[in-house]
């Protein structure tokens, strides 16, 4: 097994022993990237001599027995959402892509006081808009398992970067699915915490009741170690939760005993792939082998989750997206050239005598407004901030919005009732395997039909982990879903890692 | 409820975006279906249910009142289109 497939917590144990240098495995993940990127697309910066003076850096202070923080010498790759200070962080998008910020996100400062080292920013959908990172206004990221498909979205780079084995971890964000629908598809693991578990601070907005922070690994273990490095209360994100955070790590190798596995009754209708339905329902097997009982349970709910979701996430949306006014960060349009199609305009509208159409006239400042974001935001972003306006505009605000805030009421409550009878609810993660490129782009609906397992645990803010349970006859992975109560992510990662160490499919590595 | 193309123009103002003839027919149709599907959530009575907007329901939080230090003016204004050395610049928006 080369270096670059092996987990982190391996690596870990190498550099702690001193049998591994970071340095070493640094370069490692540097010559994987330069190899093997230009055909997968995974990154959207790589920082090679920083990465290597870092790692260097923590060797050293390793040789002298200097302190050194949980993850001290890991190479990790980070979306390119969350704000790191002086580094450009684009969002993927045209509006960011000279945007330094002035300042570090939380997570960022974390994981650098955690001593990990930082090998590159990670492609995605623009704003995290999308579930096949085709949304980016820069590059298309592949499958590692096969390079005419996608790795899914939105945090797509930062799953095919650890598939390829271009890191080790990674950082994602889940608003309705983004690290646990690509973790699927790609063959890894990823998980998102619960609502308020990490922090948000520094994370570029996109639906502020849903958006959360998680990470992406080889393995359970690998994932229950980053998020124990990354959780926790955060002063400066007042929706961060004062509870205290297990040490994930630790716990992660214990089985359950009784363990309770709810089915879904809803997520076995039409619509669910007979592979993915085969080897989910191979992994109840699994699970039974291992002393643990199934039970049927409902969700009545779960039809009205993504037309749920495409209301309440584009609607906050259109609002965190209203900073993007060309004034204060980020693009703005050419001001001469404004101005002078303005004029034109108003010259077009005197020589008709149209004066309904002079007194609509934009003004300067809004004219800029709406060039400005005309020009910086790609498609999909404009069709959310549609979406949303529309659904919070006067006269549909009852009918979209507040039923919207209701049905997510509703779809709480059945997860409620349905974690009063069993520990945690097991289930396909995707309704087929990774789709190919191009293949959804034209039809929005029938993408955000793809996120149908996965939107309703944002909803419900619990955590949701993605792991692998099986591959296709064509070889691509499939994914196994776990959700569990609010804060329950011990638990989540120990049944997640039951079933990892009974069956071989975390070992499987994307041939490149 | 469908969706018409006079009322995505008045969304895109709303939103300030601009959208090209052909952006605002493709918009048109996209929103139509997008929305026909959502227009689902009206089967559901959902009489008495309080409306949810956090999936972690928190009451306010507040903090001390302390100044701390914050971004200074140099780096408030590094990343700004355009400027000068005390705040951002916009087109004119008086005396038009």
């Amino acid at each position: 097994m080369a270096l670059f497939d092996q987990t982190a917590t391996e690596h870990l144990k190498g550099l702690e022993s001193g049998a591994l240098k970071s340095v070493e495995l640094t370069q490692t993940y540097l010559d994987r990237i330069r190899a093997v990127d230009n055909r997968v697309g995974a990154f959207l910066s790589v920082d090679a001599d920083g990465a290597l003076k870092r790692a260097e850096e923590i060797d050293e202070r390793r040789a002298k027995k200097q302190r050194v923080g949980r993850l001290a010498g890991l190479p990790l790759a980070v979306k390119d959402i969350l704000c790191e200070r002086g580094k450009v962080t684009t969002c993927a998008s045209r509006m960011l892509q000279q945007f330094r910020p002035p300042y570090d996100a939380t997570v960022i400062a974390k994981l650098r006081e955690a001593d990990a080292v930082f090998v590159g920013r990670t492609n995605m959908d623009e704003f995290a808009m999308g579930g096949s990172t085709e949304n980016s206004a820069f590059q298309v990221t592949r499958n590692p398992w096969d390079l005419e498909r996608s790795p899914g979205g939105s945090s797509g780079g930062s799953a095919a970067a650890v598939a390829a084995g271009m890191a080790p971890l990674a950082i994602g964000t889940d608003t309705g699915g983004s690290i646990r629908q690509p973790a699927g598809l790609c063959g890894v693991v990823g998980m998102k915490p619960t609502y308020g578990r990490v922090s948000r601070f520094g994370l570029i907005a996109f639906a502020s009741s849903l958006d959360q922070i998680g990470p992406f690994g080889q393995s359970v273990e690998d994932a229950a170690l980053l998020l124990e490095t990354i959780a926790g209360h955060d002063p400066r994100d007042t929706t961060s939760l004062d509870v205290p955070v297990p040490a994930y790590s630790q716990s992660v190798n214990k089985p359950l005993a009784n363990l309770r596995i709810g089915w879904v009754r809803e997520h076995f209708g039409g619509g669910l792939d007979k592979e993915v339905e085969s080897a989910v329902r191979a992994a109840f097997e699994v699970y039974k082998s291992l002393g643990a009982t199934l039970h049927e349970i409902s969700l009545p709910h779960s039809k009205y989750a993504v037309a749920t979701y495409y209301v309440i996430a584009p609607s906050e949306a259109s609002s965190n997206l209203a900073r993007y006014d060309g004034v204060h960060f980020g693009y703005r349009t050419d001001e001469k050239e404004m101005l002078a199609e303005l004029a034109a305009d108003r010259r077009r509208l005197e020589t008709a005598g149209d004066k309904a159409g002079l007194e609509h006239l934009d003004s300067a400042l809004v004219r800029m407004y709406r060039r400005t974001r005309a020009e910086g935001f790609g498609p999909e972003v404009k069709r959310r901030i549609m979406l949303g306006t529309y659904a919070l505009s006067a006269g549909y605000y009852d009918a979209y919005y507040l039923k919207a805030l209701k049905l997510r009421r509703l779809i709480r409550k059945d997860f409620d009732d349905a974690f009063g009878k069993v520990d945690l609810i097991a289930g396909p993660i995707t309704p087929a395997p990774a789709f190919k490129i191009g293949e959804m782009s034209g039809d929005p609906l029938a993408m955000y039909l793809v996120d149908i397992y996965t939107v309703s645990a944002n909803l419900a803010g619990i955590p949701g982990l993605c792991l692998p349970c099986g591959r296709s006859q064509a070889g691509l992975p499939i994914g196994l879903q776990l959700q569990a109560p609010a804060l329950e992510e011990e638990r989540l990662f120990c049944g997640a890692r039951m079933f990892e160490q009974a069956t071989d499919w975390d070992k499987g590595r994307a041939k490149l | 409820m469908s969706i018409s193309r006079r009322d995505n123009e008045k969304v895109a103002l709303l939103g300030r975006l601009r959208l090209t003839e052909d952006e605002l027919a493709i918009m048109t149709t996209e929103l139509a279906q997008i929305v026909g599907y959502v227009d689902q959530l009206s089967e559901v009575d959902t009489d008495g249910i309080e409306p949810m907007a956090h999936a972690i329901e928190v009451a306010n939080v507040f903090r001390a009142d302390e100044v701390s230090p914050s971004l200074s003016r140099e780096e408030a204004l590094s990343n700004a289109p355009h400027r000068d050395e005390r705040g951002y610049l916009v087109p004119a928006v008086l005396g038009e």
